[in-house]
């Protein structure tokens, strides 16, 4: 009875739960999206129905309405503490930067100011090997700097289920519960746990088009785009994603504008 | 992209590991696009980045190596991870860095595979890494691997080359303990023997990379082993204290008593708790995180391990470790050193470096005072409280340890507990024991001797002159009138120990009988003195405890060498030509005292200094200062 699925669950249940013994005051950053309240069901079963620290939203005020609608619903049904937090204008960000980049950069900085506010020391983050080459690299346990900034070229070494919990004051760690979930296995553990999720991951006609598009991955309006699909339950997806060749981030215009864009973003704190 | 198809929901960790250069990332690129597994776009942009950066052959390795820093160097510096699957199953693939200055990154990534590839270039064979990394599989405790010999293209697709390779890691390999499952003649760069089979190498009739893959095999998860639940976390909610941990190995059910180590506690499973609730939920097995709740509020906290009765770990505060090191900072004798297995965390003193292998050679440098970077090494660590402990080969999962020097991880390393004995106290078997006390009290007694009674306890190795030392001090002291008697190890052991041998648990049973004999001799207010090799600290620790007030341990000193040229019953001989086993300074370890009472030196002292040495300290503790008289008349009288 014991399968896949819970072996991949029961892997992300310890590392809450280690980063909750070892790390206080301890926060969650959610998005929102399918992974992040995919964690934020096994958080509950960590703490037998409990979200014992507070999720936080990096705000743009970009993301669509369903999407806060989506957000409004779960706080109150899990009875969440949330932190809905206001991301710096673009105007403030680096100039240098290609322009999708910067705009994502916005996000870096209201983490930032964040973590300056609240002193978390362990940071939940919903980010999968799978997703993208840097971030197949993380750790689990990923320590940052004072500004949030991750020194890629000289991670600690991490093995059997030992983690760094300790660090300089004033540095924090970024916590990878699902780091080891692929993009399917995040939506048959959906499926199976009957856990909620935005609408916006099923296909809808497009009006003007008349094609079905649906979401792979949610982000900001001016950031990310659907993708046409036929898949309007979470049965069909499953499906979609056993065959399709095309990347779960194809819809982000912010991972590939130049090669080193996201390694930038990434180094700079970007989840 | 094209993964984990419906069919196969099993999922095989394989690392690829092998020397700088030697191939494995571009092995890797080329494995994900000879299987249809690479994103859509991914080849074309890869082909872009290429061009741009002014190669003309496609490097498959930016599959992965995606920091620039690696791209820029051509080199991989962190592990990563990707997934594939063939017709039989899915795979995730790790990859790991080949040089050196990265071998805590290639750690990182094999410590999580079940199955691991070592790519050696056929152009350059057996490296220093190429050892390295193998010897590193071989602590990792990996046991299924398969060698591929890259860049065949580069020497002609030549059988000779490939045979003359193949042996030279094969027999690496063998020589520290490993078996190659297969050799397969690779080119990586051009995509053959990997998941196509190769026209120019049609004299190789063995699988190709993806067949064997294939071959290898899902362990599936320790349930058929002893129970171990180490608690992660204590929590309270709604008046319910509950333990939470993942049941390592074994399972667990409700009502089954469950002992907690190292506080040897017990209490009983009244419910295994998940969420969403499930009263149905009775058991759990290997893998699985719950929490439990318990009948009685015993002390339980992070770190503790629970267990059956019947098969707990051991307790000890000495252990031995084969360790490797990752820090720039040194291992060193009699520095400590926090260290975590499971949840538990300790602090352990490096009490000596035994032995340091040079991966490269296997040559051995015994008694170092430090352990550098990437070195591998045995070592024996002691902690100030008592430990609940599995050795490696009976637990995997809770038998290996991380090392911490400053904030991050410096080494790990598996446990060992080869020469040391379980230290768990027997408690009395009998319930029904009630202690009766004598009418008569110690002084009454020290009255009627003329002394008080003591315990000198002589420790040192064999030939060091104990037995000797202990008969001449017991006749000087008889001669002036003191009662006395001697116990020694080879007269106790055709009597009241003949039972037992001496593997580790018996040399400890051994010294705790004598030490509650000493005890009780002493307490009758006889001088005992006794002089058995005693070579575990812990030992000797607990029959001071028998006797507190009484106890002074005394070190006949004389070093390995000088005893062994002593070596008065031939037994050192012996122990060398391997016909006795488990002797003390030879295959068994001596724990020299850390605090004696007394010091002797027989090795640069003859006899007779000795026993006055001895005998000045012993009148010295015994005397009674107000009947100082009556026992001189004594004396006299015998
Ligand atoms: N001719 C030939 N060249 C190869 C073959 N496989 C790899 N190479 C080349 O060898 C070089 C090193 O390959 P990588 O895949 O980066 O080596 P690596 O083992 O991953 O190196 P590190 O990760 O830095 O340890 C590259 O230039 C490859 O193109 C092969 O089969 N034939
Ligand atoms: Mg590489």
């Amino acid at each position: 009875m014991y399968n896949y699925l819970d072996e991949l669950e029961a892997k992300s249940i310890y590392i809450i739960r280690e980063a909750y013994n070892k790390l206080d005051p301890l926060g969650m950053m959610w998005s929102i999206g399918k992974d992040s309240t995919a964690l934020l069901y096994m958080v509950r079963k960590a703490f037998f129905g409990r979200v014992p620290f507070p999720v936080a939203l990096l705000d743009t005020e970009q993301e669509m309405p369903e999407v806060y609608a989506f957000r409004d619903r779960l706080i109150k049904e899990w009875d969440l503490d949330c932190i809905n937090w206001k991301c710096p204008p673009e105007e403030e960000m680096d100039m240098t930067l290609p322009p999708n980049t910067r705009s994502a950069m916005r996000k870096t900085e209201g983490l930032k100011t964040l973590m300056e506010e609240y002193k978390f020391k362990g940071m939940f983050g919903g980010i999968r090997r799978d997703e993208q080459g840097l971030r197949a690299k993380e750790r689990v346990f990923s320590p940052r700097s004072f500004d949030g900034s991750w020194d890629f070229k000289d991670q600690p070494p991490e093995f059997w289920d030992q983690y760094k919990t300790e660090f300089p004051e004033g540095a924090h760690l970024r916590v990878h519960p699902i780091l080891h979930w692929t993009e399917i296995d995040i939506w048959r553990y959906h499926q199976r746990e009957n856990i909620p999720f935005c609408e916006l991951y099923l296909a809808r006609e497009d009006k003007e088009t008349g094609k079905m598009m649906r979401y792979r991955s949610l982000g900001e309006k001016n950031l990310t785009f659907p993708v046409e699909s036929p898949a309007d339950s979470i049965e069909a997806i499953i499906e979609e994603l056993g065959v399709t060749e095309v990347s779960e981030r194809s819809g982000r215009s912010m991972d590939t504008e130049t090669e080193d864009s996201f390694e930038k973003l990434r180094a700079r704190g970007y989840m | 992209m094209k993964k984990q198809s419906q069919k196969a929901m099993q999922q095989l960790r394989v690392v690829i590991v092998g020397h700088v250069d030697h191939g494995k990332s571009t092995l890797i690129g080329r494995l994900l696009y000879d299987t249809n597994s690479l994103p859509a776009g991914k080849y074309e942009e890869l082909q872009e980045i290429c061009k741009r950066r002014g190669t003309d052959a496609l490097e498959w390795s930016f599959v992965l190596d995606a920091f620039q820093a690696e791209r820029d160097q051509a080199i991989t510096i962190d592990t990563t991870q990707i997934w594939f699957s063939t017709e039989m199953r899915d795979y995730v693939i790790i990859d790991a860095p080949g040089h050196r200055e990265f071998l805590k990154n290639m750690i990182s990534g094999a410590a999580q595979a079940d199955a691991a590839i070592l790519v050696v270039d056929a152009t350059e064979g057996v490296r220093e890494q190429t050892k390295r990394h193998a010897y590193m599989l071989s602590l990792l405790g990996m046991r299924q691997i398969a060698v591929v010999i890259n860049k065949m293209d580069m020497v002609d697709h030549s059988t000779e080359r490939f045979e003359e390779v193949s042996k030279e890691v094969d027999h690496y390999l063998k020589s520290i303990g490993l078996n190659a499952n297969y050799i397969v003649p690779i080119s990586a760069r051009e995509g053959d023997m990997i998941a196509n089979r190769s026209d120019k190498m049609d004299w190789y009739k063995g699988k190709s990379l993806t067949e064997t893959l294939d071959c290898f095999e899902l362990e599936s998860p320790p349930l058929s082993r002893s129970l171990r639940f180490p608690v992660q976390d204590v929590y309270r909610y709604n008046e319910e204290r509950i333990l939470v941990g993942r049941v390592e190995t074994g399972s667990i059910k409700k009502g089954d008593t469950i002992l907690f180590s190292p506080t040897n506690e017990s209490a009983k499973v009244t419910n295994i708790k998940v969420w969403p609730e499930d009263s149905a939920r009775v058991s759990a097995g290997a893998g699985e995180c719950i929490g439990i709740t318990l009948d009685e509020r015993i002390f339980v906290e992070r770190g503790h391990i629970g267990s059956h009765n019947e098969n707990p770990p051991m307790l000890s505060n000495v252990f031995r470790a084969n360790l490797f090191w990752l820090s720039a900072k040194p291992l060193k004798q009699g520095n400590s050193y926090k260290v975590r297995y499971g949840t538990n965390e300790a602090t352990v003193t490096v009490q000596s470096i035994d032995r340091v292998i040079d991966t490269d050679d296997l040559g051995q440098t015994e008694k170092a005072s430090e352990v550098g970077k990437n070195a591998v090494a045995e070592v024996t660590l002691r902690s100030r409280e008592m430990l609940a402990i599995d050795p490696y080969t009976d637990n995997q999962k809770l038998g290996r340890m991380v090392i911490y020097d400053g904030y991050d991880i410096a080494g790990g390393g598996s446990i060992n507990m080869d020469g040391y004995a379980d230290q768990r106290e027997n408690a009395p078997k009998s319930q029904n024991i009630f202690m009766v006390d004598h009418l008569i009290t110690d002084e009454r007694r020290a009255l009627n001797k003329g002394h008080k009674g003591g315990i000198f306890w002589f420790t040192g190795l064999s030939g060091a002159g104990k037995s000797t030392l202990a008969m001449a001090v017991e006749k000087a002291l008889f001669d002036k009138g003191y009662h006395t008697y001697v116990l020694d190890g080879d007269n106790v052991r055709y009597g009241l120990n003949s039972d037992l041998g001496f593997s580790p648990e018996d040399r400890a049973e051994n010294i705790r009988r004598v030490g509650e004999v000493t005890a009780l001799m002493a307490d009758a207010g006889l001088i005992v003195i006794s002089a058995f090799i005693s070579p575990y600290r812990a030992d000797r620790d607990k029959a001071r405890a028998a006797s507190p007030d009484n106890f002074n341990e005394i070190y006949v000193e004389a070093d390995l060498k000088t005893c062994e040229n002593r070596d008065p019953k031939g037994l050192y001989k012996k122990a060398r030509q391997g016909s006795i086993k488990q002797f003390t300074g030879v295959d068994s370890p001596y724990e020299a005292p850390e605090n004696p009472e007394m010091v002797v030196n027989t090795q640069d002292n003859d006899v007779q200094t000795c026993v006055n040495q001895v005998l000045r300290y012993v009148e010295d503790l015994v005397r009674l200062e107000t009947y100082e008289t009556s026992r001189k008349e004594k004396a006299i009288a015998i």
